[in-house]
Order: C-alpha cells, then structure tokens, then sequence
C-alpha cells in the first residue's frame, strides 16, 4: 500500500498527464528534494521557488488568471499565515468581478502536530481555512482519500486548498490506488528517489487510474447508533481506534470521516445525529472559533429537539504554541483518552 | 498589435523653395519637440487624456452629489496612463498582453477603449457594471476579455501575480511568433510593501526571467506620507537594478517620453524575454481619494494642460478645438451618468452569487 506521500505524487503525476498540470511548486518542492515529505519527487512539471511564501501564492494567483493548472506547496502551514490576505483575494477574486475571473487553483500544505515538529511545525490551518470564503478546504485521513481529493481540487475550477496531515505522510492505507502495484517495494522501487545522487533518477510511474472523491463528501468509517463522532485528517485515525476500543465495552459509535472542511457533508451529519442523538467534534486546532464549534452550534441550532445530550468539541488548547516536549504537546492536543473520555461522558449524560 | 510602430514625421526635402524649407525648418523644429511622434498620435493621446481626465472629475462630481460612496482615481496619470494603454496589445488569453493595475488607471483604461459608461456604472454600483457587478469601489476594473487583471484593494498584491501570468506567457510565447508580456503598475508608497520586493525576485531569476513590465508611478505621496518619510533609495528604479533588470526613471507627465520609453522597454521584453523597469514620476492631483477631500491640488504639474498647451503652442492644435473636446467629453460623461441613474442596481438576494464558480452552492446553510 502506498503511503500519503507516494499517494499525492501520484495524484499530481496524473493530474500532469491528464488535466493539464503544468506547474507544482513551491520550496524545495523541485529535484534533487522533491518536498521536505518527498510528496513530489520525480514529477515533470515541478520547480523550487524562492522562499517565499506569499510569492508562491502571488504566482499561483497568476497562473491560474491565465487559464492554466497549478498546484503550489507552502512548506509548512506554519508558515502560510503570512499570505493570509492573498488566500482571501483568491477567495474572493471571482465574486469581486461578478463571475469575470476564475482561479483554478490549489494549495497543499501540511499541518497539525504529531511529529515533534515544535513551534512552527505543527500549526493546525483548519479553523482559519474555513473562514476563507469562496476556497474549497480539504483533509484527508488515508492515502486513498488524498490521492483521490488531490484529483478533485486540481479539477475543481475554484481555488482549493490541501491540507496535509503531516504525522500521516508515512502512513499506509488499507486501500489501492487503482492501478497501483500490489507490493510496497516495487512501488517504492518504482517512485522513490534513491538515497544520494538523483542526478539520473527517473520515476517508473505505475499505471494508475482516475479515482475521484468528490468535494464535500464524507465517509462513514465505523457504524454505530449510540455516538456519532466527527473528524479528520490524523485525528479520525484516533477516533477509529476509540471506537474499536469502547465497542469492546459495549459502545456503538459512529465515526464520520468529514474529508471536506468546506463544503462540508451536512446531511451526513445530520443522518447519523438523528440517529445518534449525541455527537462529539474532534480536530486538533485551537478551541476558540474552532471549525467543530460551528458544526456543534449548527447541530443545537437544527437538531435540538432530537439530541439526548449536549454536543461536544475536543479540539486543542488555545495556547499560542504547540511545545517541543512530549508533555507539552500531549497536553496541547487531543489524545486518544482526551476522546474515550468525551465520548464517555457525552455517552452517559441523560437529557 | 495596434501601435507597435512609432509614427515619426516626414523630412524636409532638398529641393523646395526657401520659404517652404523655412516652414519646413519650423515643422522639423516641432516634429523635433515631440521626438518624432506622428501628429495624429499625439492628437489622438491628447484626446484620451481630455477624456480621461473628464472622467475622473465626472466621478468626483457623482461623488460630490452623493451618488456614490467613494472615490480613488487617476487625474495627474494621464500621460503615463494613456500611452500605456495604447501599447498594450489588447486581448484575452495569454497571447495577448495582460496588464495588472492600481486604483489609478483609468486613462490605461480609457485609452485601451474604455467607455465612460462603464467607469460610471462601477462609480455608481450598478448591477450592470461590467468589472464588479457593484461590488466594488470606484476604478477597481477587472475585464477579462481584455486580460486586464483585478484591481484590488490591498496595494501591491498585484506585483506577485502579475509574474504569474507572465509565467504562462513565457511558456506560451515559445509556442507563438507574437511575444505577449505582463505590464503591471503600482504607486510608490506601495513598494514598501514586500510583495514588491517578490516580485522583482520572481521576475529576476538566472535563466527564468520572466517577460514583464515592472513599473511605479511615483507620486511622491503615500496618502499623506510623503516619499521622503518612507524612502531611503534615491530611485525606485535603483532597486530593479539590483536584479539585474533593465530600469529607467523617465517624466511621468509627459506623453511623448512615456509613449517612448514603454514602447522602447516593450520592444526589449518582447525580444529577449526579460523584464524592465519604469519608474515614471508622476503628479497626484485632487488628493489621494474622497477621504482626503478630492479637491484640487496646487503646485503639481497638471500633464493634460501642459501637454494641450504644447500641442496649441506647435500649432497642431487649435483653442476651438481644445474646447470641443473638453466639451464634448463632459457632454458625454453627463449622459453616462444619466444613464447609470436609470440602471438597476445589485440585489440583496445575489451576495451569494460568484462565491464558487457556476453558482455552485456556498451557503453552509443549504449544504
């Protein structure tokens, strides 16, 4: 199985040769390094920016003005706040001319924490990303759903924005890529750059096929009829493994891959809450004006009467960084029993 | 390409007789004075420039009247203005020339065939605006079909992109005879800002420069932050020599050496592929924008009298004519307003409109 990492650079090798991708960019995003994740080593079409951020975003904006494809990297979302106010012309680039100019354009950028990243490696871009109006936002939890969401926002004529779990690009799925080799070393053989001079490396891409998953929908991961839980990106992994733990104990929890952060999947949600009657939001950006409180705000504001007990958010500290040492990392983002817990008093309360 | 070719003045010949060689004296003395420009190009940016500039108070008075709720514009621009937009190669797609401006342009506009109309309507912020839809403010064009760019808000940001499009346009013009450019413009307070520096990076790079035109209308003004408060460079242009880039500082205020001079650095970026700087100095007119009063400003040369002077001067002009002009261009900016008052105006139920492209739904409310 293909890791996050060989599952976008196969994505964006698809895209090269068959939506007219003709540039990804950004730092070191280029040969010999291919990405600081390898996400796009031995594609076609890619070259190194200088380092700097809001002329990476600037670049795009013009590419995509003129009608062509572009994927641009920003190394770190750590580092993307600098552009914010480029994100927000993009996003409203097309409703200020009234329809005149389309951006077709993505960004991918990895985020969250999870890697001992510190600082400025582990920012989560969630929260603020949803608040960019006319952006399409994305998340994927497995190298399937990135491979196949890549596709999606390279197709998609608005810009669209990429979030990568960077604590999952090494992570395997339990799923194909259509066409990819059945064996991890041949696949690794074929599309990694070898260790040391690449002066000559050409990747032997595999035939893989068009797979596609669609913007705003998400996926139902584990069924249930007890809980129903929301999340994305690294943390749905965690949620899913809640889930296996608490079914041992007799719970039933329904987990919700949400995927797309905007536009999301409502009526997903809402089925399954209806259902349910409890719901819990999880993510790992800050708590204030957290993506999940407008999801729990929207559940209380339309399903109040069918609840049986108040929704939750567990998301990160609102402190103004994730710190280098286990302990201070651990106690600034979600756990695994920061969810058992949440999951276990939502669970037990009686309306 | 519409004006590519400089039209110069014919020479005298040797064997007319003494007083017609007087004359003829005199008219190459002229023809001298306007660096060989055709006559009938320097009319013809004379006449821009009038109609330019009777835009800009037309939008002043809409404004004035509280027909609108706010004005930024260009008089004081109009001789760097409107030679620019008669060199401009005019379309859509990266074949063509894109040109990325400030809030300024107007007569970039005016000259590339700009309605009065249409400024008016976006004055007004009417539905039928054709770059905004009444969205925006005044002078904030954005024409797709004649590749000119979004004007935004936020200054500078248009630096950035325009190396964007002239990214493609460099990979476009490998496949095509006609070589298109970007031309991007921006004041000189705004090159504080960082995306200015990205863009002469971008545009600089060994073995990927891009084919752009950089240039500044410095005005000297950052609303009321004088350029001796924000600069320590003698020249904007000094910068863009720090990367290589082939820079001028050329009188912004005159048509004849604009004209020159974009033409001249057009032609370099067309054959070699490289960028170019102009700084063009230029004159601020009636203030910054409506929240500075938009009253006329004293001691700043005013290019369209300066120029229409020199032209009454040569003879090439006559006052009647001058007149006529003027007139004529007010009498149309009356009936262009007239006009827009009996437009509809943007409706409360399209804020969504144009938020994803097709009117694809973005309102979480009905996901």
């Amino acid at each position: 199985m293909a890791n996050m990492a060989q599952s976008i650079r196969m994505a964006l090798h698809y895209a090269e040769k068959n939506y007219q991708l003709k540039d990804i960019f950004g730092q070191d995003v280029g040969m010999p390094l291919g990405g600081v994740f390898t996400a796009t080593q031995g594609l076609e079409t890619t070259w190194n920016s200088p380092l700097d951020e809001r002329g990476i975003i600037g670049m795009a904006m013009g590419i995509a003005m003129a009608g062509d494809r572009c994927v641009a990297e920003i190394q770190f979302a750590d580092y993307i706040f600098n552009t914010i106010d480029l994100l927000k012309i993009a996003g409203n680039t097309l409703w200020c001319t009234n329809g005149g100019f389309q951006l077709p354009m993505t960004v991918m950028t990895p985020v969250g924490a999870g890697i001992r990243g510190s600082v400025y490696h582990s920012h989560s871009f969630d929260a603020w990303a949803s608040r960019l109006a006319g952006w399409k936002v994305v998340m994927p939890s497995n190298p399937l759903d990135a491979y196949g969401l890549l596709l999606s926002c390279i197709q998609d004529p608005n810009p669209c924005l990429f979030l990568k779990p960077k604590a999952l690009m090494r992570v395997r799925g339990e799923d194909l890529i259509p066409g990819e080799p059945m064996d991890e070393k041949e696949l690794k053989n074929m599309i990694d750059a070898p260790i040391g001079d690449r002066t000559n490396w050409k990747a032997k891409w595999p035939k893989i096929e068009e797979f596609l998953v669609p913007i705003g929908k998400g996926k139902i991961t584990r069924s249930g009829d007890q809980i129903t839980v929301v999340s994305y990106g690294r943390h749905l992994l965690l949620c899913n493994e809640v889930a296996d733990q608490l079914k041992a104990e007799g719970y039933s929890v329904e987990v919700i891959d949400l995927r797309s952060i905007y536009p999301y999947d409502w009526d997903m949600i809402k089925t399954s809450v209806q259902k349910t009657g409890r719901v819990l939001f999880v993510n790992e950006d800050t708590e204030v004006t957290n993506f999940g409180e407008h999801l729990a705000y929207r559940v209380t504001q339309e399903l109040f009467y069918e609840l049986m007990a108040r929704p939750r958010v567990v998301a990160g500290k609102n402190v103004p960084g994730i710190g280098l040492h286990p302990n201070l990392e651990d106690a600034s983002v979600p756990q695994k029993h920061d969810i058992e817990q949440a999951i276990r008093e939502i669970c037990a309360e009686v309306p | 390409m519409r004006t590519n070719s400089v039209q110069t003045g014919s020479k005298k010949k040797k064997s007319q007789p003494v007083k017609t060689a007087q004359k003829s004296k005199t008219s190459a003395s002229i023809t001298a004075s306007f660096k060989g420009l055709d006559k009938a190009l320097l009319l013809q940016m004379h006449d821009l420039m009038v109609k330019s500039r009777v835009l800009e108070e037309r939008l002043i008075k809409i404004y004035r009247a509280g027909e609108s709720f706010f004005w930024i514009g260009g008089p004081g621009e109009e001789a760097w203005g409107v030679p620019l937009g008669l060199l401009v190669n005019k379309g859509q797609g990266p074949r063509y020339d894109y040109v990325h401006l400030h809030y300024r342009c107007s007569p970039t506009l005016v000259a590339m065939g700009l309605p009065m109309i249409d400024a008016v309507r976006l004055m007004m912020n009417r539905s039928t605006d054709r770059s905004t839809g009444g969205r925006n403010f005044s002078n904030h064009y954005a024409i797709p079909e004649w590749n000119v760019a979004p004007v935004t808000s936020p200054l500078e940001v248009q630096y950035p992109i325009a190396c964007g499009t002239a990214h493609v346009q460099k990979r476009e013009n490998l496949k095509s005879k006609n070589k298109a450019l970007t031309v991007v413009t921006g004041g000189d307070a705004g090159t504080a800002e960082g995306d200015f520096a990205s863009s002469l990076i971008l545009a600089s790079r060994k073995g990927q420069e891009l084919p752009i035109l950089l240039t500044v209308q410095n005005n000297k003004w950052g609303i009321s932050t004088s350029y001796e408060g924000q600069h320590g460079e003698t020249f904007i242009a000094d910068r863009a020599k720090a990367f290589n880039i082939k820079a001028s500082v050329i009188n912004g205020n005159d048509p004849v050496e604009v004209y020159l001079a974009v033409k001249e650095n057009m032609d370099y970026i067309r054959k070699t592929g490289k960028p170019a700087f102009i700084e063009a100095m230029v004159s601020r007119l009636y203030g910054h924008s409506s929240a500075s009063g938009a009253n006329p400003i004293p001691n700043e040369v005013d290019p369209v009298k300066q120029f229409e002077e020199k032209l009454l001067k040569a003879g090439y002009l006559k006052s009647e004519e001058a007149r006529q002009i003027w007139e004529q261009y007010e009498a149309e900016g009356v009936r262009a307003t007239e006009q827009a008052r009996t437009e509809p105006v943007p409706t409360a139920d399209s804020i969504w409109d144009h938020t994803f492209v097709n009117n694809e739904n973005a309102d979480w409310r009905k996901f």
